[in-house]
């Protein structure tokens, strides 16, 4: 039908021109700012200059990109321990409180989380709820310096995102074939056995996914270092919220973003390549 | 003089270089129930698709109503499709369903609510009218999906495997029902199915589809008792081929065979000539055993050892092996009288059938 | 309950316990007469009259909420209409097209939002409502497209060749038959898309202008500088309001048409 062909051109049409431009256009350009250069008047002219990336090799960067990795590393890994096992009992659970269960975790997930990181200052501060309790059970004589320190960052940062790393793994359990570990235990394996061989293959993509979807985010989150940290704490993100906003050096951002777009795509290629037998690939 | 509804002329289909139809040629004949029958993945889906519109063919003609319908989209051909899914719009009541054909081609309202009132009535539905969907039970839903498509008086309605998804007792329900309302409706069906007893108990014609070609079309009688090809055969029913050749000719339809070293007289509705090399194909039914001892003159009978007795309730399966280690199946209705039944694995017997019972076929590899 | 059971429960409990404790806190704290000790000091009222005699927040308010409002309709629509189309059709560039979208949901927001704030430079676009509201648009269609094709794809696909068999043009079955189906994940988009936009930090904090203060950045400076009671207020009516949407969409996800 000649209307249908026009309504499917339009409807392509917008969507397109909307990816163009706010999904493709940006990115693009930031690569272009990464190369350009920048003056007291212009935040960003030519001439075209590989400077910013040479100016990544510079010591306080190197440092803050190490500690950030580092951190946001430690975080991911412990949001992992955490929130597998986690995700396992519910996934696996047929009680019919299931959904209300799922539903606590995913309102977490949607909800602000500067407020939720403004939350835990009452808890980990020298006066706060942890501190009081410890004391009260004399486990402690001395409120835990926590607030304003790497671990309060770590702790905040597990604390945002451990339903990021929960979601996608709990989809995967879920599609778990259970005759497959029946098998394996028919077959003599044990308990410990079938989950290193069998399950955690198995589960995989949801691993990779949820470690994507935490790591990235933990490097980059500037208002948790910001409140949490403290003045001291800067982590990547507030290296790159610095150069636009306080610096006014786009062109650095710029190359810092760059940066990060690259070790995107490396995680989501080992995500592809690990998922690759797969044929149903889906949004995570 | 019987129309046309639907004829293919020439019609290939070609998906990724990989052909799924090969020279198509059909006619279907107003007001009959055709059915399209074939192994999965034999094309017959496809066939289905051409004729409604969903695929075009890479070369040939379609005709409908005696107008090329090349390049028209589904909804301009006057044929609609009952899908085996049902595809019933959940959100619809019964009556919007049956309805939405009708609305989109901007017929007026009171003229809907009379029409689907007479198919509600015709597939006995009418007070099913305000239900949904989910709340009807498969049976329902399929007759709702007939409903729905029928309310729009199409030249012909087109059934992809309706009955798969039903189970066997409301299949065989269904499958009655479904040839009344034909008859009924008054409209040409085109029905697809692999299920070869459901093509021979609903069909007014038979089209047998293997690897894309027509290999035959008849009245269920004449592709069961008198398959044109091995490959009919074979598919339709239980078969036993035997290896032959003519030994001579009496005014064309009158033949001597050797099988296994056996003369005998058959009927071959080809013509043959001597020294040709046959298959010839008899059903288990029509295949007759025999206690050695019963037998006088076993002139033109082989002899052979019962392997296997099979008891299925109306009927006895015989396995038997022959001299020459070829195998045949003999089925015989049971009686429980008679005692000439009673084999045993292990008996020699004689083998043999009524002469002109058999299809003599051209020797095929 | 036997050992396995006794041992999830309590490793769930515990789990629980650490995502809703700080919040529960907050809640309470905001009824706290005192101004910065942590011991109870009685029940009040006092920090959320004083949140609503507040004139700028009211501002702010009214700005996120409007945002959000319009951000939403925006992400929903633009959303659904592309959902549909890689539901429906095949054309060049789908692939790339899913493609895009997986890259637009794992990418960190830092980098969205520094990549849009040199786009509306690169336009000349001046940085206030307009340019927020592109952001957020921006950032909830991915979301909205995910949700809408889960549920598509839910669709016994018959359906859409039974309309066009009985004569339904693509728009017709656009309005009769998918919004209609859709209309509970649309319903759930809308609202989860609402929640992003009245919590977004990162992205606003880039391309948001001073004459149009938001609530989450006047939130981020309130922390910052350490006005405490208040913000407990604040943030619990927040927390409310959004945890109330997710629950909705939630619903509206779970129902069967």
């Amino acid at each position: 039908m000649k209307t249908d062909n026009h309504f499917k051109s339009l409807s392509l049409s917008v969507i397109w021109a909307w990816m163009f431009l706010f999904a493709l256009l940006p990115f693009c350009l930031v690569i272009i700012a990464s190369l350009m250069s920048h003056n007291e008047s212009d935040l960003i002219t030519l001439p075209t200059t590989l400077a910013n990336y040479q100016h990544l090799n510079n010591s306080t960067y190197i440092r803050i990109f190490e500690k950030s990795f580092v951190i946001a590393g430690i975080s991911t890994l412990l949001c992992l321990i955490i929130g597998y096992p986690f995700a396992y009992i519910i996934a696996r659970m047929q009680s019919r409180w299931k959904s209300f269960l799922l539903l606590l975790v995913i309102i977490p997930f949607w909800t602000s989380s500067l407020i939720r990181s403004y939350a835990l200052i009452a808890i980990i501060k020298a006066k706060g709820i942890l501190n009081s309790l410890l004391i009260a059970f004399g486990i402690i004589d001395q409120p835990l310096a926590i607030l304003f320190t790497n671990y309060a960052v770590m702790i905040g940062l597990i604390y945002n995102l451990l339903p990021f790393m929960i979601l996608p793994i709990m989809t995967n359990v879920e599609r778990l074939d259970q005759r497959l570990i029946d098998a394996a235990k028919d077959l003599g394996a044990n308990r410990f056995t079938t989950f290193r061989k069998i399950i955690i293959p198995l589960t995989m993509p949801g691993i990779i996914a949820g470690s994507i979807l935490v790591f990235l985010p933990a490097m980059t989150i500037f208002y948790i270092p910001d409140i949490l940290g403290g003045a001291k704490s800067i982590m990547l993100g507030n290296l790159i919220q610095n150069q636009f906003l306080i610096s006014q050096n786009w062109p650095m951002g710029s190359a810092f973003s760059a940066v990060l777009t690259l070790i995107l795509v490396t995680l989501i290629l080992v995500h592809v390549w690990v998922t690759r037998g797969n044929k149903k690939r889906e949004w995570l | 003089m019987v129309k046309n509804v639907v004829e293919l002329r020439g019609v290939y289909k070609s998906l990724h270089d990989h052909e799924i139809l090969h020279d198509i040629n059909l006619e279907v004949r107003e007001g009959e129930f055709l059915t399209l029958l074939g192994p999965s993945g034999c094309g017959k889906t496809t066939l289905l698709r051409l004729i409604s519109g969903f695929e075009t063919p890479t070369s040939g003609n379609i005709f409908i109503d005696g107008k090329n319908v090349s390049g028209l989209p589904p909804h301009q051909r006057h044929v609609h499709t009952v899908f085996q899914s049902y595809a019933l719009f959940p959100h619809m009541t019964v009556f919007e369903n049956i309805a939405f054909g009708l609305r989109c081609q901007k017929v007026p309202l009171p003229e809907i609510k009379e029409r689907v009132a007479n198919v509600l009535r015709m597939v006995k539905l009418e007070k099913y009218a305000e239900r949904k969907p989910s709340q009807l039970s498969g049976g329902q839903q399929q007759r709702v999906a007939i409903a729905r498509a029928a309310v729009n008086r199409p030249r012909v309605l087109l059934l992809d495997e309706p009955l798969s998804a039903l189970d066997y007792r409301l299949r065989k329900t269904m499958q009655i029902e479904l040839k009344q309302l034909q008859r009924t409706l008054g409209i040409t069906f085109i029905f697809v199915t692999h299920d070869q007893e459901e093509a021979l108990s609903m069909s007014d014609r038979v089209v047998v589809i293997q690897e894309g070609c027509i290999e035959q079309v008849g009245t269920p009688r004449q592709v069961y008792e008198e398959p044109g090809t091995l490959k009919v055969a074979t598919f339709i029913g239980e078969v036993n081929i035997f290896a032959g050749e003519i030994m001579s000719t009496e005014n064309g339809k009158h033949v001597t065979l050797r099988i296994l070293d056996k003369l005998r007289k058959a009927k071959s509705t080809r013509p043959c000539t001597p020294g040709e090399k046959v298959h010839v194909v008899v059903r288990p039914e029509d295949v007759r055993v025999w206690n050695l001892h019963e037998v006088e003159d076993a002139t033109d009978m082989f002899t052979g050892t019962v392997e296997e007795v099979i008891y299925k309730g109306t009927t006895v399966d015989l396995i038997v092996r022959l001299a020459d280690n070829t195998i045949v199946a003999a089925t015989e209705f049971f009686d429980e009288d008679d005692d000439r039944l009673e084999y045993k694995i292990g008996s020699q017997i004689w083998v043999s059938w009524t002469p002109g019972w058999e299809v003599i076929l051209p020797h095929e590899d | 309950m036997n050992t396995t059971t006794l041992r999830n429960s309590t490793y769930l409990s515990l789990i629980y316990l650490f995502f809703y404790i700080p919040i529960i806190v907050l809640i309470v704290y905001s009824f706290n007469n005192t101004t910065f000790s942590l011991v109870w000091h009685g029940f009040t009222w006092r920090w959320y009259v004083d949140l609503f005699s507040d004139g700028d927040l009211w501002i702010a308010t009214w700005h996120s909420f409007f945002l959000g409002i319009a951000s939403a309709t925006g992400a929903t629509f633009l959303g659904m209409l592309t959902a549909v189309s890689l539901y429906r059709y095949r054309f060049p560039g789908r692939n790339f097209l899913n493609g895009l979208i997986f890259i637009l949901i794992l990418s960190p927001e830092i980098v969205t939002g520094a990549a849009l704030l040199i786009l509306f430079t690169f336009f000349h676009l001046p940085l206030g409502f307009m340019s927020l509201l592109l952001a957020h648009i921006c950032f909830c269609i991915p979301f909205v497209i995910v949700t809408t094709y889960s549920r598509l794809i839910s669709f016994d696909k018959n359906i859409f060749e039974a309309a066009k068999d009985l004569g339904a043009s693509d728009f017709i079955i656009m309005i009769r038959i998918i919004l209609p189906l859709l209309s509970p994940a649309l319903f759930a988009s809308w609202l989860l898309s609402f929640t992003l936009s009245l919590d977004d930090v990162i992205i606003s904090y880039f391309v948001s202008g001073p004459e149009f203060q938001i609530l989450p950045l006047q939130i981020y400076s309130m922390v910052r500088s350490g006005i405490k009671p208040e913000i407990n207020a604040l943030c619990s009516v927040l927390f409310c309001v959004t945890v109330t949407m997710v629950v909705l969409a939630q619903l509206a996800l779970r129902k069967k048409t």
